[in-house]
């Protein structure tokens, strides 16, 4: 499944105040391991998330979202309902 | 990698807690002496953090009512209300449950955790909704796992936020279980119950409230936060609990609607699993009858709440919420946390400490829950052992890797 570069590019921005100093975003970096969230930043960064995109996420589905790629897919889902 | 080896790094964080000579999640209670005081470490202890909140654990009515049906009817019921049959006293509890709160429907469960797990599962399944407070006990998040419907958290106490995640939810809102709590367990904050039933009512959602910690303390009645702000008609179900204004354990749901009392039939938490003893549904409906019968234990509760409320105000804490049993004063870093509860222990003053990941927003808490069996010279020990600690506030101890630590248990 090709990743929605519109989405894309807006999950960067919103990700880009949660990176270390040169840390550069790609579609496979994962959120949790890579960008070193805890759950408090997980929780602000899906916050911003929904309301810009103004949806919810299921918790049911967080533990499958690991990468930006699974988060795009994962909105793209929801902006299509 | 075994199935073990993950419970290493949790024995790694365990050691180091050890190191400091303490481990405040494995205390060992030698002697229970009263609702407010017991035997830790070989010294007689104040507890300010049990939740025994109308102080009736050693109510005498409560324990002849326990003995009596432990005599005449044993032990335990020895299975399920569903296999074995409910004993006479577990429909007698019941109906005493649902008469306390004016409605038609009430059904025991044998803990608290199990009626939010039974009541949640039964309500909310495949093809429903769950918006539930991000601030929730854990018995409600596994509740809403449990039945296997689409669970969304909202914002704590954000009205706005939830009335944004209805709306999004389109007609799915009218098969959407929205649960909150009627005060929040560990900074004792309330729900804003009217402006959440009103938005309720808006998207024709079904609400559920939990009252685990607000039955016996609020309300003109000790109904809870329900009765306090009126909205007992309006609300699908209460939730509660028998282990802490009540003194004994056990859970119970009740409600208006008329299909209440088929979740006997579906809800797995009541069905397979044994019922309550005997001796406990005893005490559970004696201590209920005292509820009723003795509303000067909420004064009593509430002025113990302001008494320590404003001393450890005065004292130079901030404190998480407005004036209530739970007074949860917030510490700025995990080690002076440790440090001071332990320092309290030592002076013997036993708090809950509380640390992320259990505590909403990252705090630090050393969190006291207030009885009405404390006396005014209890409490004033409890504020001048955290006086005497408050110069701690600055300092950071180094013996312990803030990352480290987590609730071992």
């Amino acid at each position: 499944m090709a990743t929605n570069p519109e989405i894309l590019s807006q999950i960067f921005d919103i990700l880009k105040p949660f990176t270390k100093e040169g840390q550069r975003l790609r579609e496979e970096t994962k959120l949790v391991a890579e960008l070193g969230l805890d759950s408090l930043q997980v929780m602000q960064v899906l916050l911003k998330i929904e309301d810009h995109f103004d949806i919810s996420i299921p918790l049911n589905n967080l533990p499958t979202i690991q990468t930006v790629q699974e988060l795009v897919h994962e909105i793209e889902t929801l902006v299509k309902v | 990698m075994s199935l073990f080896e993950k419970f290493h790094r949790i024995q790694e964080i365990r050691q180091e807690l050890l190191k400091t000579g303490v481990n405040p999640f494995h205390v060992t209670v030698e002697k229970v002496i009263s609702p407010t005081e017991a035997m830790i470490n070989g010294q007689p202890t104040i507890l300010v953090g049990t939740n025994n909140y109308l102080g009736l654990t050693f109510h005498p009515d409560c324990i002849k009512a326990g003995q009596k049906a432990l005599a005449q009817e044993g032990t335990g019921t020895t299975g399920s209300r569903m296999a074995n049959g409910s004993f006479l006293s577990h429909f007698e509890l019941e109906k005493a449950i649902a008469d306390f709160y004016e409605l038609p429907h009430a059904i025991v469960f044998s803990t608290g955790y199990q009626a939010n797990l039974g009541i949640l599962s039964a309500l909310a399944g495949a093809g429903d909704v769950i918006l539930l407070d991000g601030d929730s006990h854990a018995s409600i998040y596994d509740g809403c796992r449990l039945g296997g419907a689409e669970i969304i958290r909202f914002k704590h106490n954000d009205v706005i936020d939830l009335e944004k995640r209805l709306r999004r939810l389109g007609e799915q809102s009218l098969k959407t279980l929205i649960v909150v709590e009627g005060i929040y367990s560990m900074l004792g904050d309330r729900a804003p119950l009217a402006e959440i039933v009103a938005v309720k009512k808006q998207f024709g959602a079904t609400l559920v409230v939990d009252e685990a910690h607000s039955l016996g303390v609020l309300g003109p009645n000790g109904r809870g936060l329900v009765e306090e702000v009126g909205v007992e008609k309006e609300v699908d179900c209460i939730v509660g609990t028998f282990s802490k204004s009540l003194g004994s354990t056990g859970g119970f749901a009740v409600s208006h609607h008329p299909e209440f009392e088929l979740i006997r039939y579906t809800s797995r938490p009541y069905i397979f699993t044994a019922s309550s003893c005997p001796s406990v549904v005893a005490t559970t409906k004696a201590a209920l009858h005292i509820i009723q019968t003795h509303p000067q234990l909420r004064e009593k509760l509430w002025d113990n709440a302001n008494q320590l409320y404003e001393g450890l105000q005065k004292a130079g804490y901030l404190l998480g919420a407005e004036v209530g049993p739970i007074i949860a004063a917030m510490i700025p870093t995990k080690e002076i946390a440790l440090s001071m509860w332990q320092g309290l222990l030592e002076q013997g003053i036993y708090v809950n400490l509380m640390i992320p990941p259990a505590t909403p927003n990252g705090e630090c808490l050393l969190r006291c829950s207030v009885s009405a069996a404390h006396t005014p010279k209890q409490i004033d020990r409890v504020i001048q052992g955290f006086s005497a600690l408050h110069s701690s506030l600055g300092k950071h101890p180094e013996s312990l890797e803030s990352q480290t630590m987590q609730p071992l248990h």
